[in-house]
């Protein structure tokens, strides 16, 4: 894993693919008239019964991908297939998928038995079989016996359960989600996310989730889709993606992270020994550095203070002067210059002495936390 | 505190007065001018036919029962519906033409509510248009469009698909055409206003989880955009109801609807008590329908869900 990797195309093998999209591109005519990339031939797949979640900041494409599987936008070029078949042009009524919608999207004039009921009843399925089916829904999001009451008379989380049910009565290849949690406050975020993880492995179908929170996307996924202007920048399991971004866009959008100019100057003990452009040095664990400019990328965290408990094992240091130190509680923040406009960010041990701005200290890291990209 | 309640009740006052001035323009014309002469001809209809026109202030509901075709011994009347049939009649003309305004009105206002903002306002003034014109001039022009000369026939028999002129003017057909015409505005504003608000994701969401587009259609869009669709309903029915201007015209003479029935009572009749009742009897009609209309509005949106687990 230590070794620098292209930009993915293929999600980790994990179970048959039940979504398979190919060379998918989609551009749209921006309000200025001016043509927009949404998707630039995206090619993904996505596992059977795994939680995938497609980050990315507003305008990476992300959404559009999710409405291109979900039968709502028809690519430009490239094919969508869907447990097997060619759906690129089915409409969303024919496809095996459903959605839940940013806002939900529950229907006003029908009663929350109704809205569950509605995808059964409109596809035929018997009367008898609908209100038990109904029922078992409702109970899987823990609204049993809310059935009768009107969609105005609940609270945001209950719609959004609501919305879970109506889609998953449905037993889809895939449930598509489109910003679940956005519309909910903080509190219940945190309390959703570990709901719909537990939906996802009580139930055991495919999750494909649109989100622009990072943390969301951490704590809920087993595999992330890192997106940016149209393009997949990285696919990997949450700690691929924050340890080991394969980009220097992934690195900055996934956690914080110091990007540092440097080249690379010949191996060092088993990895290599990485000169900064504003003088110094760093040491990667990694070995098949390219030649020419490239970016460090090191995370505030796996930084400590050279001579602490903290820095134990950490094999390597460098030095710094401090800018700003902030004092947080658990954690102090420090800002230090590596020299030639170089900037390091770290988040040491808060309970050491803050160091003093001005100060020269010395922060030990590991190499194996020392990543290399592409400037 | 007690100050406090002295000023807000102060305020309050303050308030109903502002409130009170900003409707009573209102208020007095619509009592001068609709309240007044409707009381007046509810009057007139109990009242006894004055043997050169005007009343006889004599209590009387003769009027009603010729309506209801009753018979009369003294008049030498036998029981006798056509009055009765000429309210059905209309009504059954003018329920025909909220019908096809709705069935014609309806994918124009989807149409436009779909449009770009700016594009929107164009169209919407174009729908309007026939508000500026004339009512005589559409219907001479409707005239000239139908007669055996006009321009459909010149066209059907250009094409050879008639070898003579049809009978388009002076028909029932005529008729509704010429209203749905006249009254399409009345239809597409309503319904541009209930499918405009309209959250076009629970359209999404309806395909989504299965249903073909007629379905979604059928149990959403149409439950949703319901006091819309009232409303047109309503608007057109109920002047096409009272109309007389269209059915004189270009219906011919053979066919009495309400409003040439109305017309005649009192212009060429000169029975002033029973043009009387059969205002009131239109009116009463018209209240219905406007009930009818707002209590669609206020059920919206409305419970369809038949299951209850």
């Amino acid at each position: 894993m230590d070794v620098a990797r292209s930009p993915d195309r293929i999600a980790p093998a994990a179970g048959p693919a039940v979504v398979e999209v190919t060379g998918v591109s989609k551009r749209f005519v921006s309000a200025e008239g001016t043509p927009v990339k949404a998707l630039d031939a995206v090619s993904l797949s996505i596992s059977a019964g795994r939680f995938t979640t497609l980050l990315g900041p507003s305008g990476c494409g992300k959404t559009t991908l999710l409405r291109a599987i979900g039968g709502f936008e028809v690519p430009d070029e490239g094919s969508v297939r869907i447990a097997g078949r060619d759906m690129t042009h089915e409409p969303p009524y024919a496809r095996p998928v459903n959605t839940v919608f940013q806002h939900y999207a529950l229907f006003p004039h029908l009663t929350i038995a109704g809205n569950v009921a509605y995808g059964l009843e409109v596809t035929g399925v018997p009367r008898r079989e609908i209100a038990a089916r109904v029922e078992r829904a409702l109970g899987l999001v823990r609204l049993e016996g809310f059935g009768g009451r009107r969609i105005t008379q609940i609270s945001g989380g209950q719609q959004q359960r609501v919305a879970l049910a109506r889609s998953l009565v449905l037993e889809p290849k895939v449930l598509l989600l489109d910003e679940p949690l956005a519309a909910l406050d903080r509190k219940l975020r945190k309390e959703m996310q570990f709901e719909l993880k537990r939906l996802q492995n009580e139930i055991g179908i495919a999750f494909l989730c649109v989100t622009h929170d990072q943390e969301e996307a951490l704590s809920m996924s087993d595999t992330v889709v890192v997106m940016n202007h149209g393009r997949i920048e990285q696919i990997g399991t949450p700690r691929e993606v924050y340890d080991h971004p394969s980009t220097r866009f992934v690195a900055g959008f996934v956690g914080e992270a110091s990007m540092l100019p440097c080249r690379a100057a010949g191996p060092e003990g088993t990895g290599t020994r990485l000169e900064l452009a504003g003088g110094g040095h760093l040491v990667t664990a990694e070995r098949d550095v390219p030649t020419g400019d490239v970016v460090a990328v090191i995370r505030p965290e796996r930084l400590s203070l050279a001579g602490t408990v903290a820095a134990a094992g950490a094999a390597a240091v460098f030095g710094g002067t401090v800018r700003q130190s902030i004092y947080l509680g658990d954690k102090t923040r420090v800002e230090l210059s590596t020299g030639g406009g170089g900037l390091v960010l770290a988040l040491l041990d808060g309970a050491i002495e803050p160091p003093a701005p001005g100060a020269e200290i010395r922060l030990a890291y590991d190499p194996v936390h020392v990543r290399v990209v592409a400037p | 505190m007690s100050l406090g309640t002295a000023t807000a009740s102060g305020n309050e006052r303050r308030q109903r007065l502002a409130t009170l001035s900003f409707i009573a323009p209102g208020f007095l014309l619509i009592v001068l001018l609709f309240l007044i002469p409707l009381a007046l001809v509810i009057a007139y209809s109990v009242m006894t036919r004055g043997t050169y026109g005007g009343v006889v202030w004599r209590f009387d509901l003769d009027a009603y029962a010729r309506i209801l075709g009753l018979p009369n011994e003294d008049e030498l009347r036998d029981w006798d519906f056509v009055y009765l049939i000429i309210f059905a009649k209309t009504a059954l003309i003018a329920a025909a033409t909220a019908l096809i305004a709705l069935v014609v009105g309806y994918p124009a206002a989807w149409y436009i509510a779909r449009q770009p903002e700016k594009r929107r306002f164009v169209l919407l003034l174009l729908v309007t248009i026939p508000f500026f014109v004339n009512a005589l001039v559409r219907i001479y022009a409707w005239m000239l469009i139908l007669r055996a000369d006009g321009l459909v026939n010149n066209l059907l028999m250009g094409l050879g698909i008639t070898q003579a002129p049809l009978q388009l003017l002076y028909t029932k057909g005529a008729v509704i055409l010429a209203m749905v015409y006249q009254y399409l505005p009345f239809m597409v504003l309503p319904l541009y206003a209930s499918i405009e608000k309209l959250d076009t994701r629970l359209v999404e969401a309806s395909l989504d989880l299965g249903a073909g587009r007629w379905k979604t259609f059928r149990r959403v869009v149409v439950p949703l955009t319901r006091p819309g669709i009232a409303a047109g309903l309503g608007l057109v029915f109920i002047p096409a109801f009272g109309n007389f201007i269209a059915p004189t015209l270009i219906g011919g003479s053979k066919e009495l609807q309400v409003g040439t029935l109305l017309v005649q009572a009192f212009l060429s009749a000169r029975d002033w008590p029973f043009g009387a009742a059969v205002a009131t009897v239109l009116s009463a009609i018209v209240l219905l329908a406007l009930v009818y209309m707002v209590r669609s509005e206020r059920r919206a949106p409305m419970p369809a869900g038949e299951v209850r687990p």
